[in-house]
């Protein structure tokens, strides 16, 4: 019996970064599959990393793959739940092109009864020459299943 | 105690996000970025990319005061950063401090820590390793 997908990364994205950190970031949503979300992260010029230098800071891209890793959590679940960011890893192989939107994709590989982990990738237009690899792990944090979505 | 140095110890987006320099403590700059808008996560606690951008900027401006301390320069890159979350950032100011754990001829490891009003319980620790490419010139 089919059942219709009762969380769509392409609908809640506007809603997850209207406001807060990730509206404050300005993220938006580009791509998905049945276990991974990918984000945009346009170019801005206030999020540079080093004075006088047209390179990104490093911190964007940690919130870039912090929301898309639990977006994709959130897909692979079909449903949303409470979660934490346990454990996060950044590796940065490349800065990321002057000017260029960022774009954050990140797949949920695995979903225990306590925990989901994730693996992706940022790239600037071409996945196959990412700026950094994440890998990273969250927990679920239950509580009140009827507690809203953050940002709401 | 040595004065301390002078160093831009925020990058364009670390005072975007609001983090300032809050104390200095044996030359070593303590960060501190309050609860507003551009940290919330989920409804009264920081964003855990929040959390990490404080950890990192913390990183950077420790390994920027000791370098300045030992007047060597440097651009400093990512490598990488590994953020543990160990606890809530609830809605109230949060700090961080870096400190060198190994500083290298071409790179540099640092460990990173939050907290809140509790300093003894840490939020979240990170540690990062930084390259330090020569300057042009």
């Amino acid at each position: 019996m089919s059942q219709q997908a009762a969380f769509d990364p392409k609908t809640a994205t506007p809603f997850l970064t209207s406001r807060g950190h990730p509206g404050w970031l300005g993220m938006r949503y580009s791509d998905h599959g049945d276990d991974w979300v990918e984000l945009e992260l346009p170019w801005r010029e206030d999020l540079l990393g080093e004075e006088g230098q047209h390179v990104l800071a490093s911190g964007p891209i940690l919130s870039l793959m912090d929301m898309a890793s639990g977006l994709a959590i959130w897909k692979a679940m079909d449903r949303f739940e409470a979660i934490a960011t346990l454990d996060l890893r950044v590796d940065y192989v490349r800065p990321a092109r002057d000017g260029a939107a960022v774009f954050g994709r990140s797949q949920c590989y695995r979903i225990t009864r306590s925990a989901a982990f994730v693996r992706g990738l940022a790239h600037d237009g071409d996945a196959d020459d990412p700026v950094a690899h994440i890998q990273a792990v969250f927990m679920k944090i239950g509580g009140d299943p009827k507690r809203e979505l953050p940002g709401g | 105690m040595a004065d301390n140095p002078d160093i831009e110890a925020l990058t364009p987006y670390a005072r975007s996000l609001g983090i300032k320099l809050a104390d200095w403590e044996d030359g070593v700059p303590v960060l501190c970025v309050e609860f507003v808008e551009a940290v919330e996560g989920r409804p009264e606690h920081f964003h855990g990319g929040a959390t990490g951008g404080l950890l990192e900027t913390a990183g950077y401006a420790a390994l920027r005061a000791e370098l300045a301390r030992i007047e060597r320069e440097a651009v400093l890159k990512p490598i990488n950063i590994t953020v543990q979350y160990l606890a809530a950032g609830k809605s109230q100011t949060s700090f961080a401090k870096g400190r060198i754990t190994k500083l290298g001829r071409r790179s540099a490891n640092l460990t990173v820590e939050a907290w809140q009003e509790d300093r003894s319980r840490p939020i979240a620790t990170a540690v990062m390793n930084v390259l330090m490419a020569k300057t042009e010139g």
